[in-house]
């Protein structure tokens, strides 16, 4: 356990230690300066935006791996996975070269707020898929056979089936997606150009503090990004474990 | 008719955010032929970041493999209070920004730090220098191997383990004999995502790196430094050597996935 507290514990109570070393003022005053709220706005509101994309498209795609058949799906299968294997500073790299100024397709997302959901959903993209496809492996279609005899649409089956008994696997992958997205910024250095108060997301802002010596503003924005990530990974813990 | 609508929609889906970006780095990387590219991941920089990537995944991932496997023995076995927050705690990693990550080993370990004076008084850099990135990468892929352990230990029980220990053996022995062959699969899995995780790190490393080329550069940095430097065909090369070896863990990753999970 010593090596937990060396490595991880440690210097982490040292982030919240620093971050109150000009008194609670002095954390207040650098976490309110108007570059780093439009910072930690932008994350926020950009990372869930990202999840609210993942929790439909997550499930749409595991709902095609799980129930559909067809040549390549266990290519495609396999790609869910890419995200997480890929060096984030990679999938930065490439999607600006595929949407970037000197891209092919012609149209340049990059260094624009588009941009930052661009690379958020590149990275978070496994969470809710991998969370919701062994649950649908696992559920009964007798119900939904059921219901469809009975006459109910297709949609009706979804909605009042299927969906009740995958919401806590997509809210339990949309959490882990979320604490993701938030605390991201290898994909970001190279595709938002990192503009204040336009692509600066949380994480580049707190780099840029660092690198300018700015160590307890920089650990005072840090404790906010952590307890924002806690918080909602609790909350949709709790709910993903009361919808259950 | 609605099933195909639904399968093309994912695959285009996945087709435009993951494949064709993928695919087109490859085709920059060796647009202008392979020699070109050849040299420029060939460069004594590119070639001492490899080296030095290389060397970190070899020394953090045995490590966490190591710490992995008996956090995951005391979690699973052990009753003790303060088990759900040992828990927690191993899991930190997965919520904390890699920045974040980075700033935090500074504060401890940098020259001001809480034990970084201390250790330079001693000869020891850590920040700025290869133990830091070292720790960096260590802190960043603390938890996989103990998550893939856990549900196996737990799966797999401790009736085998009284029988080996009534029948003589030491517990050392009832470890290598029983419990070791029984979790392989998941220590290999645990491994796999770890390896991944230490190859691509950047946020972390980043920061307490101070990114000297030719000295504390990694493959990730060192991508990111060929692209500031306006180095084109380096960067896309380096960021394609990256990409096989991403491409050869998921290879390793859809070996070892335990079955029920496919």
């Amino acid at each position: 356990m010593l090596y937990l507290s060396l490595i991880a514990l440690i210097p982490l109570a040292a982030v919240l230690v620093r971050s109150t070393d000009g008194g609670l003022g002095g954390f207040w005053d650098a976490v309110s300066t108007p570059q780093a709220v439009a910072a930690l706005r932008l994350t926020i509101i950009a990372s869930f935006v990202v999840v609210a994309i993942n929790a439909v498209f997550g499930t749409l795609i595991a709902w095609v791996l799980v129930r559909d058949e067809f040549p390549g799906k266990g290519i495609v299968n396999s790609l869910i996975d890419l995200p997480f294997a890929l060096p984030t500073i990679v999938a930065g790299l490439t999607l600006l070269a595929l949407y970037g100024p000197n891209g092919p397709v012609g149209l340049s997302l990059a260094f624009t707020r588009a941009s930052v959901g661009l690379a958020l959903l590149f990275v978070t993209l496994p969470f809710v898929v991998r969370a919701v496809q062994p649950v649908l492996l696992e559920l009964d279609r007798e119900m939904e056979e059921a219901a469809e005899s009975l006459g109910a649409a297709r949609a009706t089956v979804f909605r009042r089936i299927v969906l009740p008994s995958l919401r806590p696997a997509i809210l339990a992958g949309s959490a882990l997606g979320f604490a993701r997205a938030v605390g991201e910024f290898g994909s970001l250095v190279l595709l938002t150009g990192n503009i204040p108060f336009k692509t600066q997301a949380a994480s580049v802002f707190i780099f840029s503090q660092v690198e300018s010596d700015d160590v307890t503003g920089a650990a005072a924005v840090s404790v906010v990004l952590l307890a924002v990530s806690l918080v909602v990974l609790l909350v949709m813990g709790w709910a993903s474990s009361r919808s259950a | 008719m609605g099933k195909l609508a639904l399968r093309l929609t994912a695959v285009a889906y996945l087709g435009l955010l993951l494949a064709l970006p993928v695919g087109f780095v490859f085709y920059r990387a060796f647009e202008h032929g392979l020699g070109t590219a050849w040299q420029s991941v060939t460069t004594p920089e590119a070639e001492h970041a490899f080296w030095l990537t290389c060397e970190m995944v070899a020394i953090a991932v045995p490590l966490n493999t190591l710490f992995g496997v008996l956090c995951a023995l005391v979690l699973v076995r052990q009753r003790f209070r303060g088990r759900a927050l040992l828990s927690a705690a191993v899991d930190l990693p997965f919520a904390v920004s890699p920045v974040v990550i980075g700033l935090a080993l500074i504060l401890v370990y940098g020259r001001d730090g809480w034990f970084g004076g201390w250790l330079l008084d001693h000869g020891i850099q850590v920040i700025f220098s290869v133990p830091g990135m070292v720790l960096a990468t260590m802190f960043v892929s603390l938890p996989f191997v103990v998550r893939e352990v856990v549900p196996v230990l737990r799966e797999i029980g401790t009736e085998q383990e009284q029988a080996a220990a009534t029948l003589g053996a030491t517990p050392l022995q009832t470890f290598l004999r029983v419990t070791l062959p029984a979790i392989r699969w998941g220590v290999a899995y645990g491994v796999v995502l770890t390896t991944a995780r230490a190859l691509g790190e950047f946020g972390a490393v980043s920061i307490v790196s101070g990114k000297l080329a030719g000295q504390t550069e990694t493959l990730t940095l060192h991508v990111e430094n060929r692209f500031q430097a306006f180095d084109l065909t380096g960067a896309y090369a380096a960021a394609v050597v990256l990409a096989i070896m991403a491409v050869a863990t998921l290879l390793a990753i859809n070996l070892f996935r335990p079955k029920e999970r496919t």
